[in-house]
């Protein structure tokens, strides 16, 4: 790791914790509503990642989404904003936090499992445009059991489909611990037939050796692989679980003080001279000055029009209508 | 997504929290229907206050203490499920009979097929209606069908699939949806959505007992709302008989879940406003409904207004629209009108707008009136 980018992993994951801390503040002010699930403490999973793969490649992942659509490069304002339901958000405000996209990110998905087959069909694109690319497609431990996974995992190694198949292994699946829901915890060998990596998840450098040799691995023909990621989620399942019932708290203590991803790359940053304390300090102002323009844009940004219920529901070069509540209400919808 | 809440007594409170801000300052978010109570049951002995998840809870304990082959199962459901419906159980009945399944809806309706073809009870909790499609085939294409394609041979009859069910406030996409009508298109299941806690536990027993395969949608919004005196002992309520909660004589309004609070609303400011008798109907059961009561009500009155949350097109107001046509054509005043979801799928932040409220209802009634 050079200095460089050492600098960049560091201000990168502090953003995405920042940000997410954020949007924890905002939501207990009621200014973001619903469902909201946030990825602070497992940032060193899409930091590595994206560090050793290019930004042609293609990525899908579930609904904790907002590291991974920050890294693919939606910047923090966009990404508040669609957490806040404004125009500006990411996905026009229509998404929320589960669905985000951008420039070769396919979301940000609802469903547990739904987006693993979807990953494999965006290999296959890959393969057969024949342009080098990889899709990195991840889902969750709790995910690991849906029958789609297992589906998916046959047809890539059949078609020997250029996938990096990633479970990103939090522990749990809502109040569920990988013990309860799992014959098998060792998630890397779930592919069978397919080789598989366990990899440290807190370690940003780890993350992204593992994926440097996965990448190739699928650009050289191989086919699929599926990498486990080890980590954990300092939040609960999603902003109405406290996440302290199912897991003590000296758990989640001993994971901030022994493992927390930013933590170890910054001591390992200071340890080897590759940055002063003070040069860290630095970014960590820069990086909340950002954040807080950002959340000062998602409060202030108008509201989609009403209009904007009905479109988007089909393509259509003519706007038609979109029935309403009662005979007499309808909507135009453009495409 | 999910409210997530999860086992804990405490995730649960805020969950729901989230969900029913009646009382929250921004009143852009204020539920959209206000709960009105049954009155007191008398014939079935003792009873105490219940809110919807409650009654629930008090159903599963009577079926579980009655029948030694009733188990329940679903994602979290041993430390009570996202709404707490199950809390307590596993600690009373024992972690074989209440237990948690892995996430893999496909895999525990079949799972739940596979124990009631040994005649065993099986009732099955999918953690939200949004996420009972996987199961889609089991339920459709398994459950449904058993018994027909066997002969009468096998059957899933003591299947129940219980589901949170309908718009929360703020559930967007998918925590929100009504899927009733999918179902509704499918001969061999029977589908309810109760309109309350007394209503949610009568109708709950008589589909775990019932010897078909049932799905019980459960209108989640009302899970903390809703609280009435349920009686503690076990009761049915039976399957496939509408009824009718106010007598009136200009229009029926035909609702089933959270609808049935919106046109009670409806049915008072239609006589305030326009001196207009509604007669009120809870349709209970969606399949197989009730036409007899629908059609002398409509035979009566000469109108008709069915409001539901899901989509207006190939909703089940679509059907009851066209059944009472054929059945009352000549004693229609007015176009049979349905109130109910724009054609879109459930919105994030349009929410308020979406839903079929009652001012919508009553605007139609009004039209309807002066057709
Ligand atoms: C098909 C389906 N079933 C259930 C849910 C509700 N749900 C949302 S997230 C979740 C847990 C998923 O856990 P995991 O895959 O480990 O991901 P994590 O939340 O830990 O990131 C559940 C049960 C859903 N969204 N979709
Ligand atoms: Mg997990």
């Amino acid at each position: 790791m050079t200095r460089e980018q050492g600098l960049q992993y560091y201000k990168t994951m502090q953003t995405i914790r920042r940000m997410e801390l954020k949007a924890d503040q905002l939501y207990k002010q009621k200014i973001i509503r619903g469902f909201c699930h946030l990825y602070d403490g497992q940032e060193a999973c899409c930091v590595g990642l994206e560090a050793a793969i290019n930004r042609t490649d293609h990525l899908i992942t579930a609904y904790r989404a907002h590291g991974f659509t920050y890294t693919r490069g939606i910047p923090v304002r966009e990404i508040l904003a669609e957490l806040t339901g404004r125009i500006s958000g990411c996905a026009k405000g229509k998404g929320g936090s589960m669905h985000m996209y951008a420039k070769n990110f396919y979301g940000g998905n609802g469903i547990v499992g739904a987006q693993v087959p979807l990953g494999a069909g965006i290999a296959l694109a890959c393969k057969y445009f024949g342009k080098d690319e990889i899709c990195v497609t991840l889902y969750g431990d709790g995910a690991a059991n849906q029958g789609q996974i297992f589906e998916t995992f046959n047809m890539a190694a059949l078609w020997k489909l250029p996938c990096i198949f990633i479970c990103e292994n939090n522990r749990y699946g809502m109040g569920t611990s990988v013990e309860r829901a799992a014959a098998s915890t060792d998630y890397y060998k779930r592919g069978d037939f397919i080789p598989g990596l366990r990899v440290d998840g807190m370690d940003v450098l780890a993350v992204r050796e593992a994926t440097k040799f996965a990448a190739d691995h699928c650009r050289a023909g191989k086919g699929p692989i599926v990498m486990e990621l080890q980590t954990y989620r300092y939040h609960g399942h999603s902003m109405s679980d406290p996440g302290v019932s199912y897991r003590t708290r000296e758990e989640i203590q001993e994971v901030r003080s022994k493992s927390d991803p930013i933590t170890l790359l910054k001591d390992r940053m200071v340890n080897n001279n590759l940055a002063s304390v003070e040069e860290l300090k630095e970014i960590d102002v820069e990086v909340r000055k950002e954040i807080e323009d950002a959340a000062q844009f998602a409060t202030t940004d108008p509201e989609p029009p009403l209009e904007e219920l009905g479109n988007h529901i089909y393509y259509k070069e003519a706007p038609f209508e979109v029935r309403g509540p009662n005979q007499w209400t309808r909507y135009k919808s453009v495409g | 997504m999910a409210l997530a809440g999860l086992g804990l007594r405490r995730a649960a409170v805020s969950t729901l929290r989230l969900s029913l801000t009646t009382g929250s300052p921004s009143r852009r978010r204020a539920a959209h229907f206000t709960f009105q109570p049954d009155p007191e049951p008398t014939q079935y002995g003792q009873t105490q206050k219940m809110n919807l998840f409650q009654s629930i809870t008090s159903a599963l304990d009577n079926a579980l203490s009655r029948d030694p082959t009733a188990v329940i199962f679903g994602e979290d459901v041993s430390f009570g499920g996202v709404f707490r419906c199950t809390v307590g159980l596993r600690d009373k009945f024992g972690k074989d009979r209440v237990f948690n399944t892995p996430l893999c809806e496909q895999g525990i309706v079949g799972f739940g097929i596979g124990i009631a073809v040994t005649g065993a009870t099986a009732i099955a909790e999918i953690q939200f209606a949004d996420y009972i499609y996987p199961a889609f085939d089991q339920i459709v294409n398994e459950a449904a069908k058993y018994r027909y394609r066997s002969g009468d041979l096998f059957n899933c009859g003591s299947l129940t699939i219980r589901a949170p069910w309908g718009c929360v406030g703020h559930g967007a996409l998918y925590h929100s949806q009504s899927p009733e009508a999918f179902f509704a298109h499918c001969p061999g299941l029977k589908v309810v959505v109760p309109r309350g806690p007394i209503e949610a536990k009568g109708l709950l027993l008589s589909c775990i007992e019932d010897k078909n395969p049932c799905i019980f949608f459960e209108p989640k919004i009302m899970y903390r709302a809703a609280v009435e005196q349920v009686p503690v002992d076990p009761y049915c309520i039976p399957l496939s008989q509408a009824e009718v909660l106010q007598d009136g004589s200009d229009v029926t309004l035909v609702a089933w879940g959270t609808q049935v609070h919106v046109i009670k609303e409806v049915a008072v400011m239609a006589q305030e406003k326009l001196g207009v008798s509604c007669e009120i109907i809870d349709l209970k059961t969606i399949l197989p409904w009730d036409v007899e009561t629908v059609c002398k009500s409509v035979a009566k009155t000469g109108r008709l207004l069915i409001t539901h949350e899901a989509p207006v097109t190939g909703g089940f107001a679509s059907e009851i629209s066209s059944t009472v046509q054929e059945e009352c054509f000549l004693n229609l005043e007015a176009p049979i009108t349905r109130v109910c979801g724009y054609d879109t799928p459930f919105p994030h932040i349009f929410e308020p707008f979406y839903i079929p409220d009652k001012w919508k209802c009553y605007d139609a009634v009004r039209k309807m009136i002066n057709y």
